[in-house]
């Protein structure tokens, strides 16, 4: 893995948070809720550094792409990139920035328009910021692009179907990397592709992280992958970041039931250990985010809650030198891969 | 040998459309017995489906046509039987679930009428009866207040429970083979785990034969008996899920075990395979994996390598498989 700075923090995240009003009537809207899509989140991402950010479907992974992505205003709360406040920034300000952050999206085949040819997705930010790649050049810029992505710079014509979805995933990259951003969100970048196909693309983000100097915000909902990629690793549950800590930390002694629990239900390819794992099986499902449950959000499924579960909201902090902040009141490290 | 529970055997079946023949299966081996689970392991395409498909005699035909092989229950030939035969299998012994329970489902039914149909229609039960026995399945699959809940609607229930809901349909009659086509697919992992504990205590308990197709190689190392990988319409490799892992005999299986990152270690670099797995339109000649094949050598382009059993009971179909036993 490279070696990220991480005394140099690039992009901060500090209590963000996202609602969605739910609404009902068709002429006369009317609210009568929210969805607490992302409920305070804060982290710091560094210089070179792989942000893993996991959890289960609906926890607001994607709407925290979205809302640092500024595709969706924030609610409340506040992002610095480089020290400067994201949410302020207007017309020239907000241009350089969104070339600076880009995103890759999961889909392989609904995220590339089908009538444009690569030569022009791949091209398409160049049309926004003339100034990086000058008419006259774009086509050697895209070819170059292609190359670096392990894309024939010859298929510059052809049109996204032609393609594999790794293929396509690829384009994506190669559009990404276009205005030669700091940052790269990724959504779920590989997990429409065919295991085969998998690891070409993580190769792939890795070569380019070390090559330009990369910071990646790498959201997932596979551990595997997720491990595999980053330095450190947020582990999220309805809207809030639970625990957070180094891979090491979070996959080797995770001190948040909900992160044991993830592990412990994750299938590791070597059936010589399935007998020796610990299994911790929650049940019930996901609560509503719309109304969470009082005091820590896990505990109509924790099997560790006690009372102040119900009534104390767990603050992600540190509890005790030499640990990792993890947001549960009765945290403990516990050990429950096989190897490690 | 005694007859297996349910045999496939050079089962071929093409896809007939306006872009040409896809050669979708090109001989097809595998078997599954009583007590057992055995594992189709594949990357999409490669024809789980389809095979499990014509086993069960719902194949879209056209455009698929079945060109050749067997498929045997209990010894009997399914291809050529009666449709009203086939009718009575379906369910009544060999049950199959599917990736998408919600469009499995009927929308506008309850589970409980959904669950207790075949009881009604096959084992002429009353309605009140019928319900009383959906209850007992909902229970039996875990959905906690079954009785209130047999009368809800699919899209009342989350995904893991439609899951288990199609899972209680399926074992309303009683089958003895059951295909689960990757059944926690589309779900989290807290609630895949969930399923799969849940599909493994009823195959154990019923002495059922499960056919898990996945291609999730941690799923299949976690509940697998045996493991049956295919690629391009073919089983490459067949083995134990201990030998198959501890030492893959065939290049596709051991460069896949190589390619995929493992929760418990943070490991080094991923070994990728190269390229595409192949057009079925065009399938390459002789060994179809030979283009992506790191050990391919002149003969694999003109040979192509049967599904060979090897002298300790495992199978593959490389050329060179017998090296590979050997490490
Ligand atoms: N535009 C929207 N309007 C209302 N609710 C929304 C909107 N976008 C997302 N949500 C809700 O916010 C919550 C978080 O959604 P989000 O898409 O961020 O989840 P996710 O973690 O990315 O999930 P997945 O793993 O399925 O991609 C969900 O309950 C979702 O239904
Ligand atoms: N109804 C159909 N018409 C045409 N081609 C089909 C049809 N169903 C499946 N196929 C093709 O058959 C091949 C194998 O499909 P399938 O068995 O579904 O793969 P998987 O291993 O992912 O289950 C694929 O190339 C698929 O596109
Ligand atoms: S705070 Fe309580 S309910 Fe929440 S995770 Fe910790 S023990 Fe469980
Ligand atoms: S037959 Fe040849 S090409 Fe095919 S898997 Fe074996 S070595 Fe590779
Ligand atoms: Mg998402
Ligand atoms: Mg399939």
């Amino acid at each position: 893995m490279s070696a990220p700075n991480l005394s140099v923090p690039i992009l901060e995240v500090d209590d963000l948070v996202k609602h969605f009003p739910v609404q009902t009537g068709i002429v006369l809207k009317r609210t009568v809720g929210h969805v607490r899509a992302v409920d305070g989140v804060s982290f710091a991402l560094h210089k070179g550094e792989t942000l893993g950010v996991v959890g289960e479907s609906g926890c607001g992974k994607s709407t925290l792409a979205q809302v640092l992505m500024r595709l969706e205003p924030p609610t409340s709360g506040r992002v610095r990139f480089h020290g400067e406040d994201v949410f302020a920034k207007r017309g020239r300000e907000l241009q350089a920035l969104r070339r600076s952050i880009q995103i890759v999206l999961q889909d392989p085949y609904t995220s590339l328009n089908p009538r444009m040819t690569v030569g022009d997705i791949v091209g398409e930010p160049f049309d926004i910021h003339p100034d990086v790649a000058p008419k006259g050049e774009r086509r050697k810029k895209v070819q170059d692009l292609l190359d670096v992505v392990g894309l024939n710079p010859e298929h510059i014509n052809r049109y996204p179907h032609q393609f594999s979805g790794g293929q396509r995933q690829r384009i994506g990259i190669a559009r990404a990397l276009a205005l030669k951003p700091e940052v790269i969100i990724c959504d779920e970048p590989v997990s429409a592709l065919d295991v085969s196909i998998q690891a070409q693309v993580m190769n792939l983000l890795d070569e380019l992280q070390r090559e330009f100097g990369l910071s990646y915000l790498f959201i997932a909902h596979d551990l595997s992958v997720v491990r595999h990629l980053s330095d450190r690793v947020a582990v999220m549950y309805l809207g809030k970041i639970v625990e957070i800590g180094t891979e090491e930390e979070i996959y080797g002694r995770p001190s948040h039931p909900y992160t044991q629990a993830l592990l412990s239900a994750v299938p590791v390819p070597d059936p010589a250990v399935r007998a020796a794992r610990a299994r911790i099986r929650l049940t019930g499902d996901v609560p509503s985010p719309v109304n969470p449950p009082s005091g820590c959000r896990f505990r109509t499924r924790c099997w560790k809650a006690t009372e102040i579960c119900e009534v104390e909201e767990p603050e992600l902090v540190t509890r005790g030198a030499g640990h990792h902040p993890s947001a549960c009141h009765h945290a403990e490290e516990q050990t429950l891969l096989p190897s490690t | 040998m005694a007859t297996p529970l349910l045999e496939v055997e050079g089962l071929r079946v093409e896809f007939r459309t306006r872009d040409g023949v896809a050669h979708v299966l090109n001989g097809v081996d595998y078997h599954v017995d009583a007590g057992e689970t055995l594992a189709v392991l594949g990357e999409s395409g490669s024809g789980k489906s389809v095979t499990a498909n014509t086993v069960m005699g719902i194949l879209e035909s056209p455009p698929g046509v079945v060109t050749g092989g067997s498929v045997r229950y209990r010894g009997e030939e399914l291809l050529t039987a009666a449709p009203a035969r086939r009718r009575e299998l379906r369910g009544e012994h060999i049950a199959m679930i599917f990736q998408d329970a919600l469009s499995a489902l009927n929308p506008v039914f309850t589970v409980g009428f959904q669950i207790g149909e075949q009881l009604r229609t096959r084992r002429g039960m009353s309605r009140r009866d019928a319900e009383k026995r959906a209850v007992e399945l909902l229970d039996l699959v875990g959905i906690p207040g079954a009785k209130q809940r047999v009368r809800d609607h699919p899209h009342q229930f989350s995904g893991g429970m439609r899951q288990r809901v199609m899972i209680a349909m399926s074992l309303a009659l009683d089958p003895d083979v059951l295909i689960a086509d990757e059944p926690t697919t589309a779900l989290d992992v807290t609630v895949q785990a969930q399923i799969m504990d849940l599909l493994a205590d009823i195959q154990a308990e019923r002495h059922m034969g499960l056919i898990l197709i996945t291609h999730d190689l941690g799923v299949v190392a976690e509940v697998a008996d045996r493991i049956a990988v295919m690629y391009a319409g073919r089983i490459v490799e067949h083995a134990d899920v201990h030998s198959l892992y501890a030492n893959p005999c065939h290049p596709y299986t051991r460069a896949l075990l190589e390619s995929i990152p493992r929760v418990d270690t943070k490991g080094t670099s991923l070994s990728a395979i190269s390229g595409l797995p192949p057009s079925l339109t065009r399938i390459p000649p002789g060994c179809p994996f030979h283009p992506r094949c790191p050990m391919a050598a002149e003969r694999c382009t003109e040979e192509l390598p049967p599904l060979a059993v090897l002298p300790s009971g495992r199978s593959s179909a490389c050329l060179f498989a017998e090296e590979l036993v050997a490490g």
